[in-house]
């Protein structure tokens, strides 16, 4: 059990630079981004077959981040330029890309055991593992939270919040969404390549459905720890990725699930995140609707019996 | 300082939805003119705005500051020398982002954004002494959302922002016209202040007629895409509603109907 929960938490921190993209994206442009299926398989493929190639394993991530980098940037000027719907635009990238990763690797999946990578000096033990990989998160985490800070940060979290706004001070938002979009399937392609030298394989179907473990993974962290603050909602995206792999590691412990159910419980996750508040939303509204309308019958009631 | 030359604006041309939003519009604006706008429904009033502001660009004609041509630029490249405030007080500020966060982003108007810190401390002092002069508190809630300040609040922080950088031109777009009447009052008194103390060229569409007049140097009336009635600052001293009600309908041979309209 243990080491199920071991091996959870340094997956959960690997696959939440994934999801720290996919919060670029879907909460700060509001841009529901698909392209995250297939660059994360792009991140995961380049790393794999640079490392077999026998590039340093660091040159190997970073040209896995410049694969996603501009991965992102293609769906983000199909969308500004191209005037693609956003949804439309990711699911084209994404599709191109499984085509793109089979033509980087050369065949369906590729092998990394047994070489150098970026995780193998710190594989063992588990416990130095999590540790370098909490703090190579955390920096990551820092580094972006500051870039949020920035007057180029401010105008990307601007086009999210109010784009008619931003551009009426000056800032291109076709610009801002296109580096918003390519810097999150960076961060995405960078976790790929970290999962694809954990696990000692990079494969074609890697990334499937990852964009909605990520979106699981933003929603969980925003319902425990709130987003009152960019730090707080970076920090929140990092534990709820955690956490989201540490349900699994559970659920694939109860006896009539089988591991393929996976799927349908993340989507369940999030269907049910989504349509919570609405409902309660929705509700708060009609019982508050419903209040003030008797209060102001009473008064105008009142105010024609005084008239008479 | 700012001309229009010319200025047609067609929506939906050569359809049975055409309609003229602007017809051969031709202004010159001096420097630190206060002009207000009024006019009827569809009169063109905020295609006027949004032309002189990149949002549309005009299908003929030609937009001039300062000599040069900028009826071609877009939106964002214009913001430099044009400030704006629109009628809905969420319409110019970031809700989820802080009271700071939004001024710096007003701060670097027309610069280019870069890595630099959005808000530091030399910058939040500016802030704060801006924020002093509406008057209303907001310089002790720097790092509040903006999202929870009200209308009046919003509209206030709007009107800062669009001009604390001295842009040559604010555009206002019925800027008081969503809010109460002691909300709209406190705006009214705070452009006033600002656009005088900076010397602003000033744009103001307004459906209060009282202070369409009261307001300003300089008054135009709108009808159907045209210019129907420009009155000058000593004419417009003496003017009443009536009067100017009574003139609409001489020349345009209809009454002003606008479902908004305020007399005063």
């Amino acid at each position: 059990m243990l080491t199920s929960i071991y091996g959870a938490i340094s997956l959960g921190l690997i696959l939440s630079l994934m999801a720290l993209g996919v919060y670029i994206t879907f909460r700060i442009l509001d841009f529901p981004d698909l392209t995250v299926d297939g660059s994360f398989a792009t991140g995961g493929a380049i790393s794999a077959i640079m490392i077999t190639q026998g590039y340093n394993p660091w040159i190997a991530t970073l040209g896995a981040l410049a694969g996603g980098l501009i991965a992102g940037a293609c769906t983000g000027v199909l969308h500004t330029k191209g005037k693609i719907n956003g949804l439309l635009a990711g699911i084209l990238m994404m599709i191109a890309l499984y085509s793109i990763n089979i033509r980087i690797m050369g065949k369906p999946n590729v092998s990394v055991v047994n070489l150098p990578t970026l995780i193998s000096p710190f594989h063992k033990p588990i416990g130095l593992y999590i540790a370098v990989l909490f703090v190579a998160i955390i920096i990551i985490k820092l580094l972006l939270d500051a870039f949020l800070k920035t007057d180029l940060g401010l105008a990307l979290r601007a086009t999210g919040d109010n784009s008619r706004m931003i551009r009426s001070f000056g800032s291109n938002t076709d610009t801002t969404i296109i580096i918003g979009v390519s810097l999150s399937n960076g961060l995405v392609a960078v976790s790929g390549a970290l999962m694809a030298q954990d696990g000692g394989y990079a494969d074609t179907t890697m990334g499937v459905g990852m964009i909605v473990i990520g979106l699981a993974s933003v929603i969980i962290g925003e319902a425990i720890f709130g987003a009152r603050t960019v730090f707080i909602a970076t920090l929140a995206v990092i534990f709820g990725s955690i956490l989201y792999r540490i349900v699994v590691a559970f659920a694939l412990r109860v006896p009539w699930l089988e591991a393929s159910d996976l799927k349908l419980i993340t989507a369940l996750i999030v269907i049910v995140a989504l349509v919570l508040p609405t409902i309660q939303r929705a509700m708060k509204q009609k019982n508050l609707a419903r209040k003030r309308s008797l209060e102001l019958s009473t008064i105008t009631a009142s105010d024609q019996g005084g008239k008479r | 300082m700012l001309d229009l030359v010319n200025v047609s604006k067609l929506f939906n041309p050569g359809t049975l939805d055409e309609k003229v939003a602007l017809m051969n519009i031709n202004m010159k604006f001096s420097p630190g003119d206060f002009v207000t706008v009024i006019g009827s429904n569809g009169a063109g009033k905020s295609t006027l705005m949004n032309v002189i502001s990149g949002v549309m660009k005009p299908d003929t004609g030609e937009v001039r500051i300062e000599g040069s041509e900028i009826q071609q630029l877009p939106e964002y490249r214009r913001s430099r020398w044009i400030g704006r405030v629109f009628q809905d007080p969420m319409a110019g500020t970031a809700p989820r982002m802080s009271i700071e966060e939004n001024l710096a982003m007003a701060y670097t108007r027309g610069k280019k954004r870069g890595f630099g810190w959005g808000v530091t401390t030399s910058k939040r002092n500016l802030f704060r002494e801006q924020l002093q002069r509406l008057g209303i508190g907001l310089e002790n809630r720097l790092s509040a959302k903006v999202g929870l300040l009200s209308g009046g609040e919003r509209q206030a922080l709007s009107l800062l922002m669009a001009t604390f950088t001295k842009p040559q031109i604010l555009l206002l777009d019925e800027h008081t016209a969503a809010l109460d009447p002691s909300r709209a009052e406190l705006i009214t008194q705070l452009t006033e202040d600002i656009v005088s103390e900076l010397r602003l060229t000033t744009l103001m569409v307004t459906h209060n007629m009282e202070q369409a007049i009261r307001l300003g140097n300089r008054l135009i009336m709108m009808n159907k895409g045209r210019i129907i009635l420009d009155i000058p600052e000593e004419r417009k001293q003496s003017l009443t509603v009536s009067q100017l009600l009574g003139e609409f309908e001489r020349i345009s041979g209809q009454q002003l109907s606008d479902d908004r309209i305020v007399l005063g």
